[in-house]
């Protein structure tokens, strides 16, 4: 069955949330499709107080006439025709025009003892405790790089976890220099002041990072290096997350071009494919003020609504300084290099260690001898984890750029899909 | 709507909250949600459906993705080979 829109939007994040609601008062056929069960990307994550920016957004989406869609986007078999899968069912998704919202994830690097449970991502933990997990009296290590380690920490605290210490690798001179370039941006102030207040007593250590986590069958502990030190650590979860990365995928499938790593856009947020728009974390890393004002020009433009776009360029330019300010920020140091061993596992998926790793001469090689970046998440944890390891480029996807049910692939070839689906009952 | 749930772990019941994930409940009785092909027990890292360690048998179906799904009424999940 295909669903045609005038307009499709893909990630219900803040960007896509605001791209949407703004191309809603052109009165066309807008789709908003997301693989999550609730609005809101992972920063908003379905939360919204009464009153609050979030369910604003929110409230305005849902009574704009927006047909919001669950499914995950993996393929595009024609020209303004994309796949999705929900629940083991394939949607047809038709567009004039598209905007890309699909966000970030976490850059993880590996480290000995990293595959065990309870080590997760920092914006990782918080999402399983946002989804029910209890935290409450239990010891979180919270290490890495980049703001969330901070937003996250306070998020834990708040719920009732003991933080003993948060490790930021980055210098106390780069925060400091990143500090200055907060005061540009008053909305920030107001943040860091919050967060201040919410992690008064939380230990706080610069040019400190992770070094092993160990433990039996679950965390036990970590070991850190603080300022040169290493120190042991007893803890039930270690939150690890190195900043963020953005989700390219679907950009690279459709043939947009990327630069450095970031989907390129004009001034009103158009791809090199002129019926495709891009915004928030896809086009440079820079948080949910950024992504929203990108998603405004988007929605705007993509209606047609120029004038209105091109007055909202000054507020976003101010943003987009600030992101630049973060990427000096939170650079990685290259002592993490050194941190996963011979023996210490890269790709999760297909269990590949290092030693297997170190000498092939890129991503390709490594992908064809090793199997590295061949499974479910194809690549997404550790082409980020090896380009900062070994500098290889993770160059090229192929469909489906998610792992699918054999019914939704064979609703590809047309009309055997129902009865494939009745005669295998299932998987 | 009930404010609770039942599903089985391993065979083993569980009650959670509902708007629970399938990873959460995992977690919540202390079970791996996969095994890796070199056998370690894996839970999830990511939290929001990318890194696919938190995948889970769930009412007989291999690699669901547990984080993105919510625990229903009588679900069997069950750690997955």
């Amino acid at each position: 069955m295909r669903q045609r829109f005038d307009l499709l939007v893909v990630g219900g994040g803040p960007a896509g949330i605001a791209a949407a609601a703004w191309a809603a008062e052109s009165g066309q056929r807008i789709g908003i499709v997301d693989d999550n069960a609730t609005l809101g990307g992972q920063i908003w994550r379905g939360e919204s107080e009464a009153g609050s920016e979030v369910s604003g957004w929110i409230g305005r989406l849902r009574s704009s006439g927006v047909s919001v869609l669950r499914g995950r986007v993996f393929h595009q078999p024609e020209p303004c025709v994309l796949l999705a899968e929900s629940d083991d069912r394939l949607q047809e998704l038709s567009y004039k025009k598209l905007i890309l919202a699909t966000g970030a994830r976490e850059r993880f690097l590996p480290f000995p003892g990293w595959t065990l449970p309870n080590v997760m991502g920092v914006g990782g933990l918080q999402a399983m405790v946002k989804c029910g997990l209890p935290i409450r009296g239990k010891r979180v290590v919270v290490a890495g790089t980049g703001p969330l380690l901070l937003a996250a920490a306070a998020y834990l605290r708040q719920h009732g976890a003991e933080i003993p210490i948060i490790c930021e690798q980055a210098s106390w001179a780069n925060l400091a220099r990143f500090g200055m370039a907060l005061l540009s941006v008053p909305d920030k102030i107001i943040q860091g002041l919050q967060l201040k207040k919410e992690l008064a007593g939380t230990k706080f250590s610069a040019s400190s990072w992770p070094i092993a986590a160990s433990g039996r069958a679950t965390t036990e502990s970590v070991t850190i290096s603080r300022s040169g030190k290493l120190e042991t650590i007893p803890c039930d979860y270690l939150a690890c997350g190195f900043h963020l990365v953005p989700n390219i995928e679907l950009s690279l499938l459709l043939g947009c071009q990327i630069q450095n790593g970031f989907v390129q856009v004009d001034d009103f947020q158009r791809t090199t494919v002129s019926e495709v728009f891009c915004a928030g974390e896809p086009t440079g890393i820079g948080g949910v003020e950024l992504s929203l004002v990108e998603g405004e020009v988007a929605g705007l433009a993509a209606a047609g609504r120029l004038v209105e776009a091109s007055s909202l360029f000054g507020r976003r330019e101010k943003l987009r300084r600030f992101a630049r300010s973060l990427d000096r920020t939170f650079r990685l140091r290259s002592e993490l290099r050194n941190l996963p061993s011979a023996e210490t596992i890269v790709c999760r998926c297909e269990d590949v260690r290092y030693s297997h790793l170190r000498d092939h001469a890129g991503w390709r090689a490594a992908k064809l001898q090793t199997r590295c970046g061949m499974g479910p998440c194809q690549g997404r944890i550790c082409g980020p984890a090896t380009q900062f390891l070994f500098a290889w480029n993770p160059d090229s996807v192929r469909p489906p750029i998610f792992p699918v049910c054999v019914e939704s692939l064979a609703g590809l070839i047309g009309d055997s899909r129902q009865e494939l689906c009745e005669a295998k009952g299932g998987r | 709507m009930s404010s609770q749930v039942t599903v089985t772990v391993n065979g083993a019941p569980i009650v959670v909250p509902s708007g629970t994930t399938v990873a959460v409940a995992m977690a919540m009785a202390g079970q791996a949600c996969r095994t890796s092909v070199g056998g370690e027990p894996r839970g999830p890292l990511c939290g929001m459906g990318i890194c696919f360690e938190c995948r889970v048998a769930v009412n007989g179906k291999p690699h669901r993705p547990g984080c993105q799904i919510l625990c229903e009424q009588g679900m069997e999940l069950r750690t997955n080979e």
